[in-house]
């Protein structure tokens, strides 16, 4: 029996006695958070003694904090005691036989999307042992990757496989206490992703969570940490295009992403979470932390983010441009219908000379969704000619839905310039009609005059992700007007 | 092809087409004339299903069918076409991808193969040699940033995509230079055919001199007050609404 081994043993033990189900081969921990749960969970990941320490240091940092409250969020609260913080292989017990015991509704618009049948057996979390060609596919990936030196593994896996680059790294971008979401995050996540790319390595394909087979459940506390050291590249796209459900509500993921010397990192994210039914009822709650740090001179970090899904969407992929002539970039779509709410944007601090920054946000809200754009744009003292574009555009369709535009602006050196440009437009009835008089439908009329108001960003997409962001909106905005 | 009998349509409760009655044949070329604000648009609007618009008495047959009970695509699907006065901006929308969506969404309403890129391409190319337009303006947003001439040749060069059986040219030669006027008559005949009739809504009779019509209509207060052959659009260069309008007054 070695160490962890041990120490698992030892838990059980005091896991049995807090009340753990005893049944191993369920490997769920009953609802609730205290010091025992964390070490259970450590202990089942085999991880590093340092980690241990840094989750429970995190833990006693989360009790002390207090939950945040937003001016244009409203939601009920969470009980935190309510949660399972440890439900790893979820039983297949539960989950839907066929296809024919799913929402009829999902799987309309899986068809709509060209999702596979296998694939969508997945999505739709239908019990399911069959091997898939993505398996195969993955693992091809796996040693293209390997050759040109690229780790990309589970972030559990890294924990024990390079505890250096953890240690190193892990919470220098997003420290455990930097708010309230990411110290649960940093006290019981149990899974997420992580990427290194080697000195002067363009990583030669683009990584995808949709490949990283050994866990395919994403979970709810999920952590991903990107390394490009010097002069090295690497495209990152996350989550996919398909609704995805899920019986936990609270979503509370931290990404982080470290640029060194002349390195470029670019992260793409399609959200699609269960927004709910029209009331919200059901819907994910997505808080989730990211932030980039381009740490060496002329690196580059770049944000894209398409956000449709999600009852409650808080988050603001940051970029903090320490090296001179760094460059951070965010161009994001966000909509809300339904009783969707979003409160996103983004951080640019600005600390190195030279550093520009540029932020495209595209806002588009129908039925009775409420969308917020909050942006914090810092030019710190020694940000000498640093510079800052804002182009912050909020599209309406309907007249129940709102749009909040709350530009942060503090500068601190007199050489730093920041430009600022907002719109708000609705979709005039001019253009459907238009379109429609050229024989498009009022659906595609919307679905085009929508695409034609995100180019700018879905420009920044990886080709096929914009096919499918496309299609995406599409469908999401399905009958939002007339 | 067209007939409408006593057509009245109002906006905001304010009555605007009062009794209108005109029948077009196939193959015929109608123009309308009249004073600002004496309905043109309205009627066209009304024509190709705007719905702002409330049509309270009267009947528009096309094609046998009742015209007012289709939606605005329904109608374009038919084969009916609209050039607006005023072309709407639709930023961020590749004008190229805009027209070979509105071309293969009809096609696809009458059952027929949708073209793909290349042959669309292809023929989006011709066309626009034949009204020698700009190739920069394929790489634009529709109509965004495109001067008034533009705009009118852009729809133009939908319409002789589009192939309608009833166009109608709302002031389409309205801020044209001369050259571009010609290419836009020229557009314009190149459909004249047979079983293609046309709706030439002008204010000047420099643009009957080119697309000659076979008949000339004045629309005045939301009534057609006289019809009659092109010498009907000399007459009225060359005197005005004036004696018209007090005629029809008296
Ligand atoms: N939305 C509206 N609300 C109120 N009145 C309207 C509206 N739209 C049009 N009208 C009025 O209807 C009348 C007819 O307008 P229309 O655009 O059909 O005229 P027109 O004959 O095309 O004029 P022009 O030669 O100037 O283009 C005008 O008096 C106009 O002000
Ligand atoms: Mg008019």
């Amino acid at each position: 029996m070695d160490a962890a081994e041990q120490q698992l043993a030892e838990l059980a033990q005091v896991g049995y006695e807090a009340g753990f189900v005893s049944n191993i081969e369920s490997e769920t921990v009953p609802p609730g958070l205290d010091e025992s749960v964390i070490r259970y969970i450590s202990a089942r990941k085999n991880e590093p003694e340092f980690m241990l320490e840094w989750r429970l240091q995190a833990y006693q940092k989360w009790l002390e904090m207090e939950e945040p409250d937003w001016a244009h969020l409203q939601y009920t609260p969470i009980d935190y005691q309510s949660i399972s913080y440890f439900s790893a292989p979820k039983s297949a017990a539960d989950a839907p036989k066929s296809l024919d015991e799913v929402d009829p509704e999902l799987l309309r618009v899986y068809a709509k999307l060209g999702i596979p049948l296998e694939e969508q057996k997945l999505l739709a979390g239908v019990a399911v042992d069959a091997v898939f060609d993505s398996v195969s596919v993955a693992t091809t990936f796996r040693k293209q990757l390997a050759e040109a030196g690229v780790i990309f593994c589970s972030i559990s896996e890294a924990m024990r496989e390079h505890p250096e680059l953890i240690k190193k790294y892990l919470g220098t971008v997003v420290p455990q206490t930097d708010n309230y979401f990411a110290a649960l995050n940093a006290a019981v996540f149990t899974d997420g992703t992580f990427v290194y790319i080697p000195e002067n390595t363009r990583c030669p394909m683009e990584l995808s969570t949709y490949f990283r087979i050994n866990e395919r459940n994403t979970g709810q506390f999920e952590r991903t940490l990107i390394i490009a050291d010097k002069g090295s590249y690497v495209s990152y796209l996350e989550g996919c295009t398909a609704p995805q459900r899920d019986e936990n509500q609270l979503h509370a993921a931290v990404v982080e992403l470290i640029a060194l010397e002349d390195a470029y990192i670019k992260y793409s994210t399609v959200q699609n979470w269960y927004p709910g039914d029209e009331n919200g009822k059901g819907g994910i709650y997505n808080f989730v932390t990211k932030r980039g740090v381009c740490a060496g001179d002329r690196a580059r970090i770049s944000w894209t983010q398409v956000e449709t899904g999600s009852a409650i969407t808080w988050k603001y992929p940051s970029c903090v441009l320490k090296g001179d002539d760094s460059i951070g970039e965010f161009y994001s779509v966000a909509v809300t219908r339904g009783a969707q709410q979003a409160d996103t944007g983004t951080k640019m601090f600005h600390i190195g000379k030279n550093t520009t920054s540029t932020i495209v946000s595209k806002g588009i809200s129908a039925d009775r969704g409420q969308n917020a754009y909050r942006g914090l744009v810092r030019m710190n003292k020694g940000a000498e000619n640093g510079r800052n574009h804002t182009q912050c555009d909020s599209l309406l369709i309907g007249d129940k839905c709102g749009a909040h535009t709350f530009p942060y602006i503090e500068v601190a050196n007199p050489t730093a310039k920041v430009e600022h440009e907002a719109t708000t437009s609705k979709i005039g009835e001019d253009q459907l009609f238009y379109c429609r008089q050229r024989g498009l439908s009022e659906e595609d009329a919307v679905s085009m005059i929508v695409n034609g108001f995100c180019k700018e960003v879905f420009n920044e997409l990886p080709m096929e992700f914009a096919v499918e962001a496309r299609k995406l909106l599409a469908i999401s905005l399905e009958g939002a007007v007339g | 092809m067209l007939s409408i009998k006593d057509l009245q349509a109002s906006i905001n409760g304010k009555e605007i087409l009062k009794g209108l009655s005109l029948e077009m044949g196939a193959g015929e070329v109608h123009a309308i004339m009249g004073p600002n604000g004496s309905g043109k648009s309205t009627l066209s609007k009304v024509l190709a299903g705007r719905e702002e618009y409330e049509v309270t008495s009267g009947t528009v047959t096309y094609q046998g069918v009742n015209l007012l009970e289709l939606s605005p695509e329904e109608r374009a699907h038919q084969g009916i076409f609209m050039a607006f006065q005023y072309p709407v901006e639709l930023p961020g929308v590749n004008n190229t991808y805009f027209m070979q969506a509105s071309l293969n969404a009809i096609r696809k309403a009458r059952g027929e193969p949708e073209l793909n890129s290349l042959n669309f391409m292809k023929l989006v190319r011709t066309k626009l040699k034949a009204l020698e337009m700009d190739e920069s303006l394929l790489k634009r947003a529709v109509n965004t940033g495109f001067s008034g001439g533009e705009m009118k040749r852009n729809e133009i060069l939908q319409m002789t995509l589009l192939e309608p059986r009833l166009s109608i040219l709302d002031e389409t030669d309205s801020g044209l230079d001369i050259d571009a006027l010609r290419m836009v008559s020229m557009g314009v005949n190149s459909l004249r055919s047979p079983e293609r009739s046309m709706l030439v809504i002008t204010h000047y009779q420099r643009l009957l001199d080119y697309i000659q019509p076979d008949y000339v209509h004045v629309l005045s207060g939301g009534r057609i007050i006289r019809s009659g052959d092109k010498s009907l659009a000399l007459e009225l260069e060359e005197k005005g609404y004036g004696w018209l309008q007090e005629e029809a007054a008296a």
